[in-house]
């Protein structure tokens, strides 16, 4: 979807400003939230496309004023009170007032090493043969769905060069929608700075981006 | 978020629906409070840069460990025990004189958790999202760093589950350090693109 999240190319936001010696968090808050969505996430309610499509689509002006963690925390609420996990009436109260919904997975302290390490691999067996290899040009389509993507505008109606095939990766824009994980093919694409953004731009530079075949018209 | 008119900040609030969303979910059975403890103790002790640091000094003192993290980063960063969630497919980018790599997720704050622990507050924000794509050069100004126009810039935009790695220049002078001593020249910074390894002085 064209929203808040899909920022590469904006201007105006200031200077990128470093903090150094930065701490993980700025507030316990902060950290209260990295650990609930890493560990709500265990419960299996959503996938990790679906949780990216519930962060960008909060309001633009929303999305580019929220602290960081406020983004995951809004997120969040709406995905669990879209399944019916919890109301808003009991997050006003802070306490239940309804039965819990039926999980897959409740993550306990012993289980979290485990399932870090395990993290969540996106890769599948392969079924078929990559339509483009290394040295291809290709074209990428123009689309601009409602729903999720991973191809963000900047990047649309493009000539680049495939420079590397990735493997065969899960699909985000029908896993977001519940439609399955579709795995296709996922290649590195190279587009000439100059390509994307003028001829101002370095001659030399580059942008690549990871795409998947779907977004992907050969182009001789 | 609104305002119930006593001395509150806009932080307490937040503070607030963080505690009663965090005790709702605890009481309702779907997470445990002793978890969330565990994970974030987890990126405060266990996963951070200083893993991505053995991945590149190892990488400066062992061509063959090299050439297997040019070539697949995803088992050479694995096989040092750097297994983790959000590093589950790993690319490295070699930085050399003429090429310099920088990494950005536009979209989101995609960064390599397993061998940088958890990214910075400038990676996820407005300000680098939306101008490392467009204007890289003007992002490494804003870091202190200028680049001739020979140095070709090559941006990569975490737009997909694979996860990158940079590997900055070796710094002049360092041929007799040993791997361990290289580590403390690696900073976070190098590692995504908007920094160079310190030079030896600084470690001196």
């Amino acid at each position: 979807m064209n929203g808040g999240a899909d920022l590469g190319g904006m201007m105006g936001f200031g200077p990128v400003v470093d903090e150094p010696g930065e701490p993980n968090f700025h507030a316990d808050w902060e950290a209260r939230v990295l650990g609930m969505i890493v560990a709500i996430g265990a419960c299996g309610q959503w996938n990790l496309d679906q949780s990216r499509f519930a962060r960008e689509t909060l309001p633009p002006a929303t999305y580019m004023s929220l602290p960081y963690y406020a983004i995951w925390l809004e997120a969040a609420v709406k995905l669990m009170t879209a399944r019916g996990m919890i109301s808003q009436a009991e997050l006003a109260e802070g306490k239940a007032l309804d039965a819990p919904v039926p999980i897959k997975r409740r993550l306990g302290k012993d289980d979290v090493a485990a399932a870090l390490k395990a993290g969540g691999p996106v890769d599948r067996p392969a079924q078929g043969t990559p339509a483009f290899a290394v040295g291809d040009t290709i074209h990428t389509i123009n689309i601009h769905p409602e729903s999720h993507t991973r191809l963000p505008r900047y990047a649309r109606d493009k000539t680049g060069t495939i420079t590397r095939v990735h493997g065969f990766h899960v699909y985000p824009d029908t896993n977001a929608q519940g439609l399955g994980e579709q795995p296709t093919w996922l290649y590195q694409v190279s587009f000439a700075a100059r390509t994307l953004w003028g001829e101002d731009r370095g001659m030399r530079d580059v942008v690549t981006l990871d795409l998947w075949e779907p977004y992907l018209r050969a182009r001789a | 978020m609104p305002h119930d008119g006593h001395d509150h900040s806009q932080m307490t609030d937040i503070e607030a629906r963080v505690r009663a969303l965090e005790s709702l979910l605890h009481e309702k059975g779907y997470i445990d409070s002793a978890a969330v403890d565990e994970i974030v103790q987890t990126y405060e002790t266990k996963i951070g840069p200083q893993n991505g640091a053995h991945v590149v000094a190892k990488a400066w003192t062992d061509p063959e460990y090299a050439a297997w993290l040019a070539e697949d980063a995803t088992a050479a960063i694995h096989a040092l025990g750097y297994i983790s969630r959000q590093g589950e497919h790993m690319q490295a980018f070699f930085n050399k004189s003429t090429e310099h790599h920088l990494v950005v997720c536009t979209l989101c704050s995609c960064y390599p958790w397993s061998v940088l622990g958890l990214p910075p507050l400038w990676y996820k924000s407005p300000p680098f999202r939306s101008k490392a794509v467009i204007d890289p050069r003007g992002v490494l100004r804003d870091f202190g760093i200028e680049l001739g126009a020979d140095v070709a810039v090559h941006v990569h935009d975490s737009t997909a589950e694979m996860r990158y790695l940079v590997i900055p220049v070796r710094p002049e002078g360092t041929q007799d350090w040993t791997q361990d001593a290289l580590r403390s020249l690696v900073t976070r910074n190098a590692m995504i693109g908007t920094g160079f390894a310190l030079a030896p002085e600084a470690r001196a």
